[in-house]
């Protein structure tokens, strides 16, 4: 199993767990959609994943070695991240940001060569933003600046791409480019995904299995087909909602109806 | 680009450099009496009878170097600690290094102890005991549980501690007799007339320490800039990396301010014109903006001997007047 959670406990205060014994194996070129409300440990267990911060019970293993025996240069060479939002402190250009992805590549004094600038220029053409090379970061429009994130992580030229609600600011048109983008990066370039989203169409047009959380724990687990139904949207957003499976495409839709609780 | 960075690398910081070292050259043969260089460096004319070279060795290069490392520390300074704070508008002085510092030498001269010997005198050693002490609070409160340091309890604790001791310094002023509350005030103003090598000597490996912490920070620095999360998905050790970056920028200011007074704006507005002038990787910006503010400072110092000699303004006054305006004119013109 390429990554592996084993009964994963967070807390910042014992008294108010984040998350509570979370199982969940991501096998190699798998597409994974962590679904849930507010506050039910989407980041949290993407930084788990990512190991970004240390379980208080339980362990992620990646290739079954835990997480916390990887160095963690070596870890980044086998996991990147993409933020939810990016805020600039500084004016970097779009190339000098995607560049950044290659930190773990590079040696203590070791400049940018060739090989880490074709692999920048490779990421900024896999999410369609070659153009925009040389460009402020800052000048860019939302759903520039998310492609641009990720084309960092793809720089970063790992095996395992988590993201953070990558569409939770976007346009409806720039919400399916990067669905279409990460449907791609899994299907052609055999990344393996983790997306954490509100976005019940990002979810069910492109991921293959899904984790419902819900206050911290695992409400449901599985083929999208399997859990996305009305008894689990229900149970985890307290909405009562149509599900349909079209007929032609087995493309699944949601349709909330209404609020279950006040 | 990345041939750029490389290019620019080799560009851009020899040009840097080549200013500062014009700069550290030329100082010394500006002032009240006029020398000429080619008399300086004239080895048949013996020392005792070479005026020019006594001039420029002895009274004007010592103060010229000071300047120099004064510049060069507190903008490098102010570069890491505006990366490691992700915010432009912090300064060397923000942490409370320099309040620190300032305690330590009001206490020296108040209490009437201000004696030297080989050259130093107490009062940079108690303004650098100051700063270490300042540094030390403000690190063992920001030092959260969780792991690392929390950015934002070291920004609270360094504001508050800075006006904690700025009351405890007007205390101090307070109590001084009125010779002891001008000779603090002017300390305050800050003031590159060292004297001696002594002094310089003395704050060298404390500086050279901290240039050379500085050296392994800026590929690191320029993640820190995205947030602590993802410098660590990109293999950052963060907590070791904002470790490094304030213990070792709290120790260049604290050397630098022990050296001359707490002198403003150099940490706040040689890294901003620097980032107009290359843009915003630390790689070239924190070796560009030691270059430059060395130069900057030598530049301010000459200004202050000269422009009413044989009068001399404090150094202090002479950066906030010439940066402040400077400063605001650039924000106007590319706003």
């Amino acid at each position: 199993m390429l990554l592996r959670a084993a009964d994963l406990g967070f807390a910042y205060d014992a008294r108010q767990p984040v998350l509570t014994g979370i199982s969940l194996d991501v096998r190699a070129g798998a597409l994974l959609g962590v679904l849930g409300p507010n506050g039910s440990g989407k980041t949290t267990l993407l930084g788990l994943l990512a190991g970004i911060r240390r379980p208080t019970s339980g362990s992620v293993s990646l290739d079954d070695r835990p997480l916390h025996t990887y160095s963690r240069r070596d870890l980044a060479r086998r996991v990147a991240v993409v933020p939810q939002e990016t805020h600039l402190a500084f004016d970097y250009s779009v190339m000098e940001m995607v560049l950044m992805g290659r930190h773990p590549h590079l040696g203590l004094f070791e400049v940018e060569g060739p090989r880490d600038l074709a692999a920048a220029r490779d990421a900024l053409a896999a999410t369609n933003v070659a153009h925009l090379e040389h460009r402020d970061f800052a000048t860019l429009s939302g759903g520039e600046k998310q492609r641009v994130v990720i084309a960092a992580a793809l720089a970063q030229a790992t095996d395992v791409l988590l993201l953070d609600e990558p569409t939770s600011s976007l346009d409806l048109g720039a919400q399916l480019d990067i669905a279409a983008l990460l449907l791609e990066l899994n299907t052609t370039r055999g990344v393996t995904v983790v997306v954490s989203t509100h976005d019940l169409a990002l979810a069910s047009g492109i991921c293959r299995d899904l984790l419902l959380l819900r206050e911290g724990r695992v409400l449901a687990t599985g083929a999208t087909a399997d859990v996305l139904t009305p008894d689990h949207v229900r149970a985890l957003y307290d909405v009562d909602a149509d599900v349909h499976v079209h007929e032609g495409t087995g493309q699944i839709s949601v349709v909330p109806l209404r609020r279950t609780t006040p | 680009m990345t041939t750029t960075l490389r290019r620019r690398l080799w560009t851009v910081l020899p040009l840097f450099a080549a200013g500062t070292i014009a700069a550290v050259m030329v100082a010394p043969t500006v002032g009240s009496t006029s020398i000429s260089l080619v008399r300086v460096f004239d080895t048949s004319i013996p020392w005792a009878d070479n005026v020019d070279a006594q001039i420029f060795f002895v009274a004007r290069l010592p103060r010229v170097l000071a300047a120099a490392m004064v510049g060069a520390t507190l903008a490098a300074s102010g570069v890491v600690l505006q990366a490691l704070l992700r915010n432009p508008l912090a300064t060397p002085f923000t942490l409370g290094v320099s309040a620190g510092a300032a305690l330590g030498a009001m206490l020296v001269i108040a209490a009437g102890l201000d004696v030297g010997a080989l050259g130093v005198s107490t009062v940079p050693v108690a303004s650098f005991a100051g700063s270490i002490a300042a540094t030390a609070i403000v690190y063992w409160l920001a030092r959260s549980q969780r792991r690392g340091l929390s950015t934002n309890v070291l920004l609270l604790a360094g504001v508050t501690l800075n006006s904690f001791f700025s009351a405890l310094i007007m205390f101090v002023q307070y109590l001084a007799d009125f010779t002891q509350s001008f000779r603090t005030l002017r300390w305050l103003m800050g003031d590159l007339d060292v004297g001696s090598y002594g002094p310089l000597v003395a704050a060298l490996p404390f500086v050279v320490l901290s240039l050379a912490v500085f050296a392994v920070l800026p590929r690191t620095l320029n993640l820190l800039t995205l947030g602590s999360d993802v410098a660590a998905s990109r293999g950052v050790d963060v907590a070791r990396a904002e470790r490094l970056a304030f213990l070792s920028a709290s120790l260049a200011t604290g050397a630098a301010v022990s050296l001359a007074g707490p002198i403003g704006f150099i940490g706040i507005v040689v890294p901003h014109l620097v980032r107009l002038l290359v843009g915003a990787d630390h790689r070239l910006v924190l070796p560009a903006s030691a270059c430059f503010g060395a130069a900057f400072l030598i530049g301010c110092d000459l200004v202050s001997r000269t422009v009413l000699a044989p009068l001399e303004l404090p150094v202090g006054i002479v950066t906030a007047m010439i940066g402040g305006p400077f400063f605001l004119w650039q924000l106007v013109r590319h706003s």
